[in-house]
């Protein structure tokens, strides 16, 4: 294909005119809306490969550009482009938007199409966050994902859904509003809303720590880091399987993105004045999240909070960097932690997306997510167990699966900036693998705990071939994470050079 | 060469794959059939490889297979390292492996499962070679965890079993703290040396021998102290040395066979084997040398002593396991890396007799496997009791039988050693001597020897790890009135063991523990060189076994025998009077010094407990409840509050309108 194609801006506006395609064909055909909607996520998905295949990996400058006046009264722009960060999370979005299609085939059978169009549209959008330049135009798909996932959380949801979409929506929005403010400032001192021109602007101490704060505010309630997180174990709860995946798989990278596009090269002083308090969030995330998730009851909300704390690894490789620098005696790691969040990011969007979409399968056939109401569901269903032992292992960080690259490279690079770092952090070996295992014991194993356990039918074709290509991903990527460690190391290394120098 | 390497590890995986996920299509004999022959490729190729580095000079290989990553400056590679300490590995390793293999055709005939099983046996031989054969850290961790992951998946083979899944999660968490150490092992490694290459870590070890890191405070600690004994608490994990052995004995759970093939031979010895490759980085801290003297001497000792008191055949054998890895373990500590390799691959041969024979007799005495249920076996099982008996001789250490020149080297060397703790490890491998002889021929005599079986008729009843479809299988045998042989399928293994049991030590002491074979593997510094103290006595094998009878430990040895012969042939009530009479020290024993419940209280328990109020009060109250809601309660309150302002009065909006106007007016007018 061509490098002259628009195809950033194919990948956003593909799946969001073909969810309005969706939405229009409405539910009298429900099989039509469905298969059309696959075709769109598949063609999307076809559309962003290039992204990878024509990327340059050499370089750390935004490719696949388009550049276009928006409001130019404003010198606003519709500017679009990605790097090295971005375009593997645009790679995550369209892939996982394809499984989350498929996934709720015949599951959805209350307005499927509205359904089907919601997640096309989410897809659209999120890809618009991760590859906008102009800081305008990125908080305007940054707020518009608000809308399909608040629809799909308040429409598809569980009982209590009208709290969780409330307290998803204050919280998130809370956040974004400080943003906001943020950009608006940066906006007055530079003259437009680029947000790259924003990576050189002088800005001094006082004003980075409160341009900081304000990043911090919006992207630590997305990620989420604790204490900003329990509208998480709400949402997921409440909402469709498909929208935990999306959730989990991609929402909550859009707040490690953020740190890694904003926080760090806009307010660096600032990001190195307040490391330590990132820090902390994020080893309380790893540690006392790693306990909460021990007790929960809810399948869903375990993997909530497992997710809270394996995103506190992102933010801790991020943000040990300027103690890495600092540290005279050490000889490089920061690029090893930034990478190694980088890699659990896109790993977790698989590890993540798995987990709901098994707890989703059985959910499907018993409509519980108590762990108590299950047990030895192996023995009825012994393919979904196989998959969900996987699963399971790759989520406590087994070698050879995804879930442990991202925390080994971490925790290798914590060590470099604080033997206790890396220690806390290495706790998530034990931890993790407890609650997981633990679930795993009472969900999967034992004898047949009642006759709805012994009644489940085994997974159908379709479930297979979503886990089946998920647990693909997590292999691939724990086998061999080198492609994916290359096409993000320059841009990395010219962030962190860019970190490293003060704009004081 | 790089081949025949990557044949030997990838036929075993060919055959995990081929019979786990083709198992309905090839059914079970395709599934046996393809594991074993990849097993049996495996094997046949490691001996091929043993021999050319024996007889025609064959050069260590040190290379990559691919690059797993590149991230700063790092390179983590897959790659192999074959030296003649790998070799030995990877032939003891599939040797042992392929006879497991053929003799779980005769033990799961009955089993559901059967398929999984081979699948599962077959992955942890790719697993454990992976392990053996890499030539760096990061591949070392990849085996060291999924050999783990086999051993969960098999412990709770019977996954019905609430004691079998109970048991597999126990063994992986406790294994996951040794992780725990070993992963800021590697992470201190990488950061200090920048690579996780063996050949260039051990390069640049002695330049850093000085290097000091802090951890507490300004208290600066040498470093190769540090890692070691990071490292090590990895190798306590897998090799279940005190105090996290808990997890080996549940793990019987597990079928026989993967007791004898990953409890007992291969996997547990995972912790000997890195130390062992590490003795470059260990011999550069004596702390980390004495530590892990102390913890396996303690290992060999206490955990020997619990052995005595078990009743189930298999935690005997368990309890044995323990006992022997301190062992080895405690000469790791005296820097005599060759004794511990040594005795590693003796135990390999007479532990895993020992296990399958414990199975063939479960299997004659159709799944009970209480002792005291036994007796008098022999004359219905002679091949299992034969071998049975040869190697628990060699278990003991019987003059002349592989065990005896194994352990002998390890006393000795102990024995030799200047070390702080070798004191006190003496004494506790000394007489673990005793101990060792006592249980193995308690449980000897009580199975094979006497009147018996005593409770044949009780089995129904008594400890059964089947489940499922064999509950009804054994109902069609349970009225066999006797004990019978096994199938040639399982004796052939067994008689395959015990021929190494006997004859191993005595071909390969030389070379291995005086001889050259480690040269240029295992680092052991002059002023270390407890073995080599030993070596200056050694005239030959029979002059080793002269000077060995004329030694305490052989007199040990052969008390314990007599003991357990006297106390359970001869006077059968004595065994109940010592009992009484010592019945602190038999409950202590019983209990196993009570490391399961103080666990069990502290962390499991206690971390739920931690988790529980985590959530309660931080999560529900602090968070959602003072903070989210809270503050929407807050915005509602005063909503309530401003709502009455808006009366809809007119009245009442003019007159705040002129208060509002004299106020700012007297602003201006006092500003």
């Amino acid at each position: 294909m061509s490098a002259d194609w628009p195809i950033l801006s194919l990948t956003i506006w593909l799946p969001i005119i073909g969810g309005m395609l969706v939405l229009a064909g409405g539910d009298k055909a429900p099989n039509i809306t469905r298969w059309l909607a696959v075709i769109v996520s598949v063609a999307t998905f076809l559309v962003s490969l290039p992204l990878w295949s024509g990327f340059d990996p050499a370089t750390a400058q935004m490719q696949f550009v388009e550049r276009a006046p928006w409001i130019a009264t404003f010198h606003i722009e519709y500017h679009l482009g990605v790097d090295g960060i971005s375009m593997p999370l645009i790679l995550l979005t369209t892939f996982i938007s394809i499984l989350v299609i498929i996934a709720g085939w015949e599951v959805i059978t209350y307005k499927p199409s509205q359904y089907m169009a919601a997640f096309l549209v989410m897809e659209g959008v999120m890809v618009g966050v991760f590859s906008a330049l102009d800081a305008m135009l990125f908080y305007v798909f940054w707020e518009a994902m608000l809308i399909p996932m608040f629809l799909i959380i308040g429409v598809w949801g569980g009982p209590n859904r009208v709290y969780a979409t409330i307290k998803f929506f204050l919280y998130t929005f809370l956040g974004s509003v400080f943003m906001l403010v943020a950009l608006i400032y940066m906006y007055f001192k530079s003259g437009n809303m680029e947000i790259l021109g924003f990576h050189g602007l002088k800005l001094d101490l006082t004003e980075q720590i409160l341009i900081f704060i304000a990043f911090l505010l919006a992207f630590a309630v997305k990620v989420p880091m604790w204490p900003v997180h329990t509208w998480l174990p709400d949402a997921h709860v409440e909402a469709p399987t498909g929208g935990s995946v999306i959730l989990a798989a991609i929402m909550l990278k859009i707040g490690g993105y953020g740190f890694l596009r904003f926080s760090l090269p806009i307010t660096p002083d600032a990001s190195n004045e307040l490391d330590w308090l990132i820090i902390a969030m994020s080893l309380i995330a790893v540690v006392y999240i790693g306990f909460v998730a021990l007790v929960q009851q809810d399948m869903k909300k375990l993997i909530a909070y497992s997710s809270i704390a394996h995103m506190g690894f992102v933010t801790l490789g991020f943000f040990i960097v300027f103690i890495i620098f600092a540290r005279t005696d050490v000889t490089g790691g920061a690029v090893l932690g930034i990478e190694g969040g980088m890699v659990q990011m896109i790993s977790h969007g698989f590890i993540s997306a798995a987990m709901f979409l098994c707890v989703g399968v059985l959910y499907d056939r018993m409509h519980s997510r108590m762990i108590k109401d299950y047990g030895g569901v192996v023995n009825s269903m012994p393919w979904f167990a196989a998959f969900m032992v996987f699963f399971a292992m790759s989520n406590a960080g087994l070698p050879g699966t995804s879930g442990f690259v991202g925390e080994f490279m971490v925790i290798l690079a914590s060590f470099r900036a604080d033997f206790w770092f890396a220690f806390l952090a290495a706790t998530t070996l034990i931890v993790g693998a407890a609650y997981t295992l633990w679930m795993v014991k009472r969900v999967v194993f034992g004898e047949v705990a009642n006759h709805h356990v012994a009644e489940l039918e085994d997974i159908n074709k379709r479930e297979a071939l979503v886990l089946g290509s998920l647990a693909i991903a997590v292999l691939v990527l724990g086998l061999w994470p080198a492609p994916l460690v290359e096409v993000m190391d320059v841009t990395v290394r010219n962030l962190l050079a860019h970190v490293a120098v003060s704009k004081l | 060469m790089e081949t025949i390497y990557l044949a030997i590890v990838l036929a075993p995986l060919l055959g995990a794959i081929v019979a786990g996920l083709f198992r309905n299509q090839i059914g079970r004999a395709g599934a046996h059939w393809a594991a074993i022959l990849g097993v049996a490729a495996s094997c046949l190729l490691s001996l091929y490889v043993l021999k050319l580095f024996i007889y025609d000079g064959q050069q260590a290989f040190n290379g990559s297979v691919y690059t797993w990553m590149v991230s700063d400056g790092i390179r983590f590679e897959i790659g192999f390292l074959i030296d003649k300490l790998t070799v030995m590995m990877m032939s003891v390793v599939t040797f042992v492996s392929l006879m497991v293999h053929i003799y779980t055709i005769g033990y799961m005939a009955h089993e559901e499962g059967y398929q999984r099983f081979f699948s599962y046996i077959a992955l942890f031989t790719f697993s454990m070679l992976m392990l053996v054969m890499s030539n760096n850290f990061l591949q070392l961790f990849f085996g060291w965890e999924a050999v783990g992951l086999v051993s969960y998946l098999l412990i709770g083979f019977y996954f019905k079993k609430e004691s079998a899944i109970f048991a597999n999660m126990k063994a992986f968490l406790v294994n996951r703290v040794g992780d725990f150490g070993f992963i800021l092992g590697i992470a201190a490694i990488a950061m200090y040396f920048n690579s996780l290459d063996y050949a260039e870590v051990f390069g640049r070890a002695p330049q850093l021998k000085d290097a000091t890191i802090q951890i507490w405070g300004g208290t600066a600690w040498s470093l190769m102290t540090v890692v070691c004994i990071l490292l090590f608490v990895g190798a306590m994990g897998k090799s279940a040395q005190v105090p996290l052995h808990v997890w080996l004995p549940d793990s019987m759970e597990g079928p026989t066979p993967i007791s004898a093939l990953i409890h007992a031979a291969t996997m547990v010895t995972a912790g000997i084997f890195m130390v062992a490759r590490m003795s470059p980085l260990y011999e550069l801290s004596e702390t980390a040398l004495s530590f892990v003297l102390i913890i396996g001497a303690t290992t060999a000792f206490f955990t020997g002593l619990i052995g005595i008191v078990q009743n189930d055949i298999k935690r005997v054998v368990a309890y044995s396991t323990l006992s022997q890895l301190g062992y080895m373990i405690a000469a790791l500590g005296v820097s005599a890396y060759a004794a511990g390799l040594f005795h590693l691959m003796t135990h390999a041969f007479f532990k895993a007799l020992l296990f399958l024979a414990a199975g063939s007799v479960i299997m004659g005495m159709h799944h009970d496997q209480d002792i005291r249920n036994m007796g008098g076996v022999r004359k219905y099982m002679p091949i299992t009791w034969i071998t049975a008996l040869l190697g628990s001789l060699a278990l003991i250490g019987f003059p002349g039988f592989s065990g005896f020149f194994s352990k002998d080297a390890i006393i000795g060397a102990i024995h030799h050693s200047q070390l702080f703790g070798a004191g006190y490890a003496s004494v506790l491998v000394t007489a673990g001597v005793f101990v060792t002889a006592l249980y193995s021929f308690r449980m000897f005599f009580l199975v094979f020897h006497g009147e018996g079986p005593r409770h044949f008729e009780s089995h129904h009843d008594a400890h059964d790890e089947h489940g499922g479809a064999e509950a009804q299988e054994h109902h069609d045998v349970k009225d066999e009135p006797t004990p019978h042989e096994s199938p040639w399928v399982v004796t052939l293994p067994l008689i395959l063991l015990a021929i190494p049991s006997v004859v191993i030590g005595w071909m390969t002491i030389q070379p291995m523990l005086f001889g050259d074979w480690f040269a240029g593997v295992l680092t052991v510094l002059p002023e270390h060189d407890a073995l080599g103290e030993v070596g200056k006595r050694y005239h030959g094998q029979i002059g080793f076994i002269q000077h060995g009878m004329l030694e305490l430990p052989f007199w040990l040895a052969m008390g314990g025998l007599f003991v357990a012969w006297f106390i359970y042939m001869k006077k059968p009530a004595l065994a109940l009077e010592i009992r009484t009479r010592f019945d602190w020290l038999y409950h202590a024993l019983d209990m196993k010094y009570w490391f399961d419940e103080v666990y069990q209280f502290v962390f499991a328990k206690g971390s739920r407990a931690l988790g529980g109020m985590l959530s309660e009060a931080g999560d529900r109250f602090l968070i959602d409840g003072l903070i989210v809601n809270g503050s929407a309660k807050v915005v509602d309150t005063f909503a309530h509050r401003v709502r009455r302002l808006q009366t809809g009065y007119l009245y009442h909006y003019a007159i705040a309108m002129i208060l509002g106007l004299l106020l700012l007016l007297s602003i201006f007018v006092i500003a």
